[in-house]
């Protein structure tokens, strides 16, 4: 197995000259490309005879708010010829868009679009970057990891108006988040009441 | 004569409609009868899964999968857990691999079952679904009997599987298998070689298998399309490489092709289970990983070991941690390549988890299926995707 992906990881970097170096973990093969080369890493992963990463798999968002550049857009692609798994990851934040790799592989259109719903990262050169999964006219990006889990507006049926209507999310009872890392182990803060047994 | 003014027609398809499969709702533009443009809106039946499972522990996030794709919930959860597993460098038991690939050949069963009938229904025949909906039922009183609950099992674990089955229920399994195959001959009969069913898939919906790779299609649309390529034996999981099963593959990657496929492995899923049963009668031994970090003691060792106790205290409040890292783990779900794609920071819970649906990837290519076809094959076309809205939607 593992001489298998070194074989792929030797014909990656073979393949992209001037790229990072790939990394393999947990039988994966993962590198990082820069947000404007990612178009041409693409193509050249499919059509290099000695890969033929011609199946596409999945685009994905990652959200890291405390990094300067705070989205990941992670890409898997697969090689059925060589039976081999690639992952590639760009950085970009809110403002700066990622080329779009649609042209290359029609499949990414909902899965950028996607992306674009749910994280607000922005794809240019995508034929249509419109909202995907959540309600016409919706605000904000839900998947960001500042994005409230009860979100902001709830929805119902209003029987004198007989329309649907938005509203205020309101709670009976304030979203609890239990903490439930370890007070022995693990914890970084100092919990209510010990800060008397630290000091001594 | 004077010219005619022609214009382009729009009709919504859905949300509300039997063949729609569930929520969804299609923008078809139409020239007299010839779809020009298909625009599907999904999101309707949107949860948030992906969040949620970002705000719980490991454990509390496993049943959210059986949510997804609800015809076949135990294939999504094996995903999950293979995902857990590989971060974690957890060993499954010998008898809980065969346990999970028993009933995931079930979960195979049960949404081919669903589909094919279902897809002779948006054609016009309804006595498929009566009779296949009759096996569907035994094989939920199995889930029923094994987890508790017909369709949200919940029934997986990183590190094996909830509960052993008890010996009655292996040979159950083992004596519903024949039976079974006589009703896919019975379907058989009824449909392969009927006129109208035949008029209404074949050349419909064709895909090159070029094409089918590009536009991220896996499981029954490429294998339609000529590719032998499933996971299974690609990239092989738990046991399934000491099985004997054969890959079904199409010529025409037409839907009347993808028909036969799934009927077929419907068959092949059966000789799977067949080679399982035998093995679950004789291989005993633990169902869940011995290690006491990740899988609960057993009930037994609580009331007698201080360790087990605190163990099984600790895993269902803090719940237990998984080393940083990333990792993708697909799984051959009978729809196609479902896949998690799993970020740890090394905490208790998931900081994101991605979940990678066959479903969706079939349904945007609704616009180049059906461009060209008529208003009617729009409904034999979505019928062969193989669409659950709970996992396009997530």
């Amino acid at each position: 197995m593992s001489e298998a992906l070194n074989q792929i990881a030797e014909a990656v970097k073979a393949a992209l000259p001037g790229e990072a170096e790939p990394t393999i973990a947990y039988g994966d093969v993962a590198l990082t490309v820069a947000a404007e080369r990612i178009v041409d890493v693409v193509t050249k992963l499919r059509d290099d005879p000695a890969l033929q990463f011609i199946s596409f798999i999945d685009v994905c968002g990652v959200d890291y708010p405390e990094r300067e550049n705070r989205f990941d857009v992670v890409y898997h692609l697969l090689s059925p010829k060589k039976n081999a798994r690639i992952r590639l990851k760009v950085e970009t934040d809110d403002t700066t868009p990622v080329p779009s790799i649609t042209g290359v592989f029609p499949g990414a259109d909902w899965f950028e679009r996607e992306a674009y719903d749910l994280y607000g990262i922005l794809f240019s050169g995508h034929p249509e970057l419109r909202r995907l999964l959540t309600d016409y006219g919706f605000d904000g990006h839900p998947l960001r990891k500042d994005f409230p889990m009860t979100g902001f507006v709830e929805v119902r049926y209003d029987d004198a108006e007989k329309r649907v209507i938005y509203e205020p999310v309101k709670l009976n009872q304030e979203f609890r988040s239990f903490d439930f890392l370890s007070p022995w182990e693990g914890t970084t803060y100092v919990l209510p009441g010990d800060e008397k047994a630290k000091a001594n | 004569m004077a010219e005619a003014q022609v214009r382009n027609f729009n009709i919504n398809f859905g949300p509300q409609h039997p063949a729609a499969h569930g929520v969804l709702r299609l923008v078809l533009e139409l020239d007299g009868e010839v779809v020009e443009r298909v625009d599907p809106h999904i999101g309707l039946l949107h949860r948030g899964t992906e969040k949620l499972i970002e705000a719980r522990t490991y454990l509390q996030a496993m049943p959210y999968f059986d949510r997804l794709d609800y015809c076949a919930p135990m294939n999504q959860e094996h995903a999950y857990c293979l995902a857990i597993e590989r971060l974690a460098g957890i060993t499954v038991p010998r008898r809980a691999q065969l346990i999970r690939v028993l009933y995931s050949e079930i979960g195979r069963i049960l949404s081919h079952m669903l589909n094919v009938t279902t897809q002779a229904m948006d054609v016009g025949a309804l006595t498929p679904p009566l009779w296949g909906f009759e096996e569907r039922e035994r094989l939920m009183v199995f889930y029923e009997r094994a987890s508790g609950s017909r369709m949200h099992a919940a029934y997986f674990r990183p590190g094996g599987v909830h509960q052993d089955l008890p010996d009655q229920l292996v040979n159950d399994i083992g004596d519903w298998l024949d039976p079974f195959l006589k009703t896919i001959d019975d379907l058989d009969a009824l449909l392969s070689e009927n006129r109208i069913f035949k008029q209404r898939n074949v050349d419909i919906g064709v895909v090159s298998l070029e094409d089918a790779w590009k536009w991220g299609f896996s499981g029954v649309m490429v294998r339609g399309s000529g590719a032998a390529w499933d996971l299974r034996k690609s990239q092989p999981y738990e046991c399934y490489d000491e099985l004997e099963f054969d890959i079904p593959i199409g010529k025409n990657g037409d839907c009347y092709d993808r028909y036969h496929i799934r009927m077929e492995e419907m068959r092949q899923s059966a000789r799977i289970m067949r080679q399982c049963v035998e093995k679950l009668k004789v291989e005993h031994g633990p169902v869940l990983s011995t290690q006491g970090k990740f899988a609960p003691p057993r009930r037994g060792d609580m009331k007698q070991s201080m360790e087990a106790l605190i163990h099984h205290f600790k895993l269902y409040t803090e719940g237990f941690k998984v080393p940083a890292g990333d990792i993708y783990a697909a799984v051959e779900a009978p729809k196609g390549e479902f896949g998690v794609y799993l970020v740890s920071d090394g905490s208790n819970k998931p900081y994101r988890v991605k979940i990678r649906a066959p479903g969706f990837a079939h349904l945007q290519a609704m616009d180049y299926l059906c461009r060209g076809h008529q208003l009617a094959d729009v409904s034999a076309v979505l019928g062969s995707l193989d669409i659950v809205f709970g996992e396009v939607d997530r």
